[in-house]
């Protein structure tokens, strides 16, 4: 037999395989960054329920992850992404973006700094070439090191009891920071972060340590309603927390084909990470233009009258123009409401007299519905659990 | 201190003129010159004692017929030794033809009848094309976007007067616009000689052999030049190129310019979005805020500027700007006269035997060898001047192609292209290697060093169709508007291109003055 071609092969399994695929009861099974990953391991209400009500273990081996390290990493951080990476102390994360030239936005993600001159930056696309390229000039090695690492998402309001019980001592551990852990004879950082806008934990091993971090928490996490979630519970989840995904939210400037889809961090209300005083980054001179100018569009959080959930609605002022689409919609399980994301014209930002364009399946007949919609603030829900340090005890 | 409004880097012809044109206007600037001396490309660089210094260029084609006026070079010091030079295509054997008048207007030697009409119609179509082409030169390049506030009504002159050849020969323009030279020559003549000379004269410079494709614009560029108002007229100043040089620092001077040699500028210091100023080498500091670099753009961007000062697609673009540098400079100083088979010394003497003489001798090069075979331009300065040198003495200059711009051992290669140099030289005129004194080759990495120009490229940067207009030196940066604000560039990088013509500075100076301050 002759070697697949690399467009050929299956579908890699993450570290965690063996235990996320006996688990997966309804073998659904998406591609995600060339994995396989669960869509949904058997109940998707109940698996939401639990993000909001107990904890949930989520795979995110295939997110994608780089390694900046060198005496310029801050510096050529700071001049690849709008927010200061030299104010990130070391131990912090921060939420962060990035632009091309133009201003417009190539991804997001979060930044890690693990050493003074050691970071490690998540994203959902992959750009080592454009990495490489922001790389010239600065003495920096950048890798991609998502194969190297093992990472498990745990969330929910017993995530920090499942911890503790597991052994590890996360009480002082705040939102945003990190800390290192000894674990079966290697090393576990544990970051308070994640992308449900809730109490909860990324935790980071070698791919050695997958299943013995699985199990440990597996184990501890019994008694606390623990559960594997896959990624439809987790949009779930995140559209509440009003959290955007690059390719979803909006189109990422390498893959965009239509000039007029291209989006500014200013265009998808990411303008508040802009770092403007800390000098030269990529796009910064063509986002001054744009401030001056006015963006053309902005990004908002919606609450659609009705019950159903309002995924790729189109949006008009007064019921007759067109002034933008959803992005993202659910009806939300924990605010009993319909929400959404939205890119809508700029000076509609404020919202007044928008309606929804519904159009819902109902036993293959389409009821279309227009629905008035209100601007809302994001995140539509934001727990104090989630601020809290030491977490409560539940 | 005195200060300055306008700090102009390097003194080659485009700084000069630059520098020239803001003074005049109650500018105060200041130039800053690495070398000894100003005149860029036109100064002179020491070679051997008694012997006048060469100057890298050393034939005039493309001088700004506005840069000479306004400057009033000739007050300055510029006087023609001949400003309408004659070539002698040189043969091995004694049977030269003489090309006589701008780009060879009568022809003296063995070609036929045929090949004489063939020749009076295509150049002719040469000049014309060349012609209509040439106020592009002086202008801003268009921008691609709307409503960018684009010449138009000039525009549209240039394509009525393209237009107004008539239907067949602006068919022929659009034919032969992107073709290659050696097609073009083929398609028309077969005097082996005629079409080696011709061959050499389109390919000075570039990166193009006569049979790659896209090598007939840069000669339609080099074309639309002129000396003294004559259209492709060559011209040698008394004195050598070194006067050009001379005058027209001097002329910067007399309108105000301050001139500082020996102060190489290490850093433009910016604070992210305006210039404040440049660091020299030796750490001094200097404040001003316009900086007009007339350095080549990817030096400016990645040396001067730097990466962590530009966004990071552009750092990328200005990475693969292309200057690949093919010709070397020969100088030779010989105690006396060579003879070249009888050829008049004082013509400019071309050493190409055919179109495929100068396409053999860039095959090599392409792989980062040097040719068995160069092909060169030959000027003898001081048969026109002979206080260049000691009496009866004499100095060859010589731009010799293809040079490998970059070759695994440099010295190494410039022994073999100085080698190959000297034999084919002998080859032509027997008994030279006799009479030489000293002989100097600068390969293209010599010439980077010495002069600055990156990849020793003639037009501080490639002059190829992917680089010319809009898209020279990088789209986005071709109105001589640097990415930081208060830098402007102004170099042979830019357009037009190179050449002693101080163009590209007088276009930047223009299009500063039409920003306002
Ligand atoms: C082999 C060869 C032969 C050529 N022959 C001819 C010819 O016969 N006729 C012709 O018209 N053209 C010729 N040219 C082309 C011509 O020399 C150039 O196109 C022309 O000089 C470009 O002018 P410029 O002002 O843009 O740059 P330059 O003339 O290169 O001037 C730039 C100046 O900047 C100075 N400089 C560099 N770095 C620094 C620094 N860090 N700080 C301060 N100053 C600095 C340099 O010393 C130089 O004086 C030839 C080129 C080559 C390579």
């Amino acid at each position: 037999m002759t070697d697949l071609r690399h467009y050929q092969t299956p579908l890699r399994q993450t570290p965690f395989h063996p235990r996320t695929s006996a688990a997966n009861r309804l073998h659904a099974w998406a591609p995600w960054a060339g994995y396989a990953t669960v869509q949904t391991y058997d109940d998707l209400a109940m698996e939401h329920s639990a993000i909001r009500n107990a904890a949930t273990l989520y795979d995110l081996c295939p997110m994608i992850k780089y390694r900046i390290e060198g005496t310029d990493a801050a510096a050529c951080l700071n001049r690849l992404t709008v927010r200061d990476a030299d104010r990130l102390a070391v131990g912090g994360v921060h939420y962060t973006v990035w632009c091309d030239d133009a201003g417009h936005l190539i991804d997001d993600g979060t930044l890690f700094r693990l050493a003074p001159d050691r970071y490690r930056l998540c994203c959902q696309e992959r750009h080592l070439p454009w990495l490489l390229d922001s790389a010239f000039g600065f003495d920096v090695r950048i890798t991609d090191e998502t194969g190297e690492i093992a990472a498990l998402a745990l969330q929910g309001p017993t995530s920090a009891v499942v911890l503790r019980a597991a052994g590890f001592d996360i009480d002082t551990l705040k939102p945003f920071r990190m800390a290192e852990f000894p674990f079966a004879g290697g090393h576990l950082t544990i970051s308070r972060t994640g992308f449900t806008g809730d109490l909860g934990y990324e935790l980071w091993t070698t791919p050695d340590l997958a299943l013995p971090l699985w199990d440990s928490l597996t184990d501890a996490g019994a008694l606390y309603g623990l559960r594997p979630v896959g990624s439809e519970a987790l949009n779930i989840a995140r559209l509440e927390a009003g959290f955007i995904i690059a390719g979803q939210d909006f189109t990422p400037a390498p893959h965009c084909l239509r000039e007029d889809r291209l989006r500014s961090p200013l265009e998808m209300g990411l303008g508040w990470l802009i770092d403007w005083d800390k000098g030269q980054f990529t796009g910064r001179r063509a986002l001054l233009r744009q401030r001056e100018r006015g963006p053309h569009w902005a990004f908002v959080g919606l609450e659609i009258e009705g019950n159903v959930a309002a995924e790729g609605a189109i949006l008009y002022h007064n019921r007759k123009t067109e002034i933008g689409v959803i992005t993202g919609a659910c009806w939300s399980p924990t605010l009993k409401t319909s929400i959404a994301l939205a890119q809508v014209k700029a000076r509609h930002a404020k919202g007044g007299n928008l309606w929804a364009e519904i159009y819902a399946l109902r036993e293959l007949h389409y009821a279309r519905m227009m629905m008035p919609a209100r601007v809302v603030a994001r995140p539509f829900f934001n727990p104090t659990r989630k601020r809290q340090t030491p977490p409560g005890k539940l | 201190m005195p200060s300055f409004d306008t700090i102009v880097i390097g003194a080659g012809p485009n700084g000069l003129a630059a520098a020239h044109r803001l003074a005049s206007r109650g500018d105060r600037v200041l130039v800053l010159e690495r070398g000894t001396t100003p005149g860029g490309g036109a100064a002179g660089a020491e070679f051997a004692p008694g012997f006048a210094a060469m100057p890298l260029a050393h034939l005039s084609y493309n001088l700004d017929a506005r840069v000479a006026r306004t400057m009033d070079l000739p007050r300055h010091g510029l006087r023609w030794a001949n400003a309408n030079l004659a070539t002698t295509a040189l043969s091995a054997t004694g049977a030269h033809l003489r090309l006589e008048g701008p780009l060879g207007l009568t022809l003296t030697g063995e070609v036929s009848d045929r090949d004489r009409a063939a020749w009076a119609g295509l150049r002719a179509r040469l000049l014309r094309f060349a012609g209509v082409l040439a106020p592009l030169r002086g202008m801003t390049p268009p921008r691609l976007a709307k409503g960018v506030g684009n010449p138009m009504g000039q525009l549209a002159k240039i394509a009525l007067r393209a237009r107004m050849m008539g239907a067949d020969e602006f068919r022929e323009l659009g034919r032969i616009f992107l073709t290659n030279v050696h097609d073009l020559l083929d398609d028309e003549l077969e005097t082996p000689l005629l079409k080696g000379a011709l061959a050499l004269d389109a390919t000075l410079g570039i990166w193009l052999g006569p049979r790659s494709p896209n090598s007939v614009l840069p000669w339609l560029d080099r074309l639309a030049g002129a000396t003294d108002g004559a259209q492709a007229a060559l011209g040698l100043p008394m004195g050598g190129m070194a006067t050009l040089g001379a005058a027209m620092a001097r002329a910067a001077e007399a309108a105000g310019a301050t001139i500082r040699c020996n102060a190489a500028v290490a850093q433009i210091l910016t604070d992210g979005d305006t210039v404040q100023g440049l660091r020299l080498a030796d750490g001094e500091e200097l404040s001003a805020a316009r900086i007009v670099s007339s350095l080549a753009p990817k030096t400016t961007l990645l040396s001067l500027v730097g990466a962590r000062h530009l966004d990071a697609g552009q750092t990328t673009r200005a990475r693969h700007l292309k200057t690949r540098g093919g010709a070397a400079k020969l100088h030779l100083a010989l105690s006396a006269a060579p003879d070249f088979r009888g050829a008049a010394l004082g013509d400019r003497l071309v050493i190409a035997g055919s179109e495929h003489a100068v396409e053999r001798a860039f095959n090599p090069a392409k792989y980062g060898r040097t040719p068995q075979a160069p092909v060169m331009e030959i000027v003898i300065p001081t048969v026109h001047d002979p206080t260049l040198a000691p009496a009866g003495q004499h100095i060859l200059s010589a731009i010799v192609q293809y040079a490998p711009p970059a070759p695994a051992d440099p010295d190494a290669a410039r022994t073999a292209m100085l080698d190959a140099s000297l034999r084919v030289l002998e080859d032509h005129a027997p008994g030279i290697g006799a009479l030489i004194l000293k002989a100097e080759m600068l390969m293209p990495h010599d010439i980077e060093t010495r002069w600055g120009l990156p990849g020793g490229n003639w037009h501080a940067g490639e002059l190829s169709v992917e680089q010319m207009l809009f898209l020279r030196p990088l789209p986005g940066l071709s109105q001589y508007q640097g990415p930081i604000k208060g830098l402007w560039l102004a170099s042979a990088g830019c357009h037009p291109g190179g050449g002693v013509s101080g163009t590209a500075g007088w276009n930047a100076a223009l299009a500063m003055e039409r920003a306002g301050k």
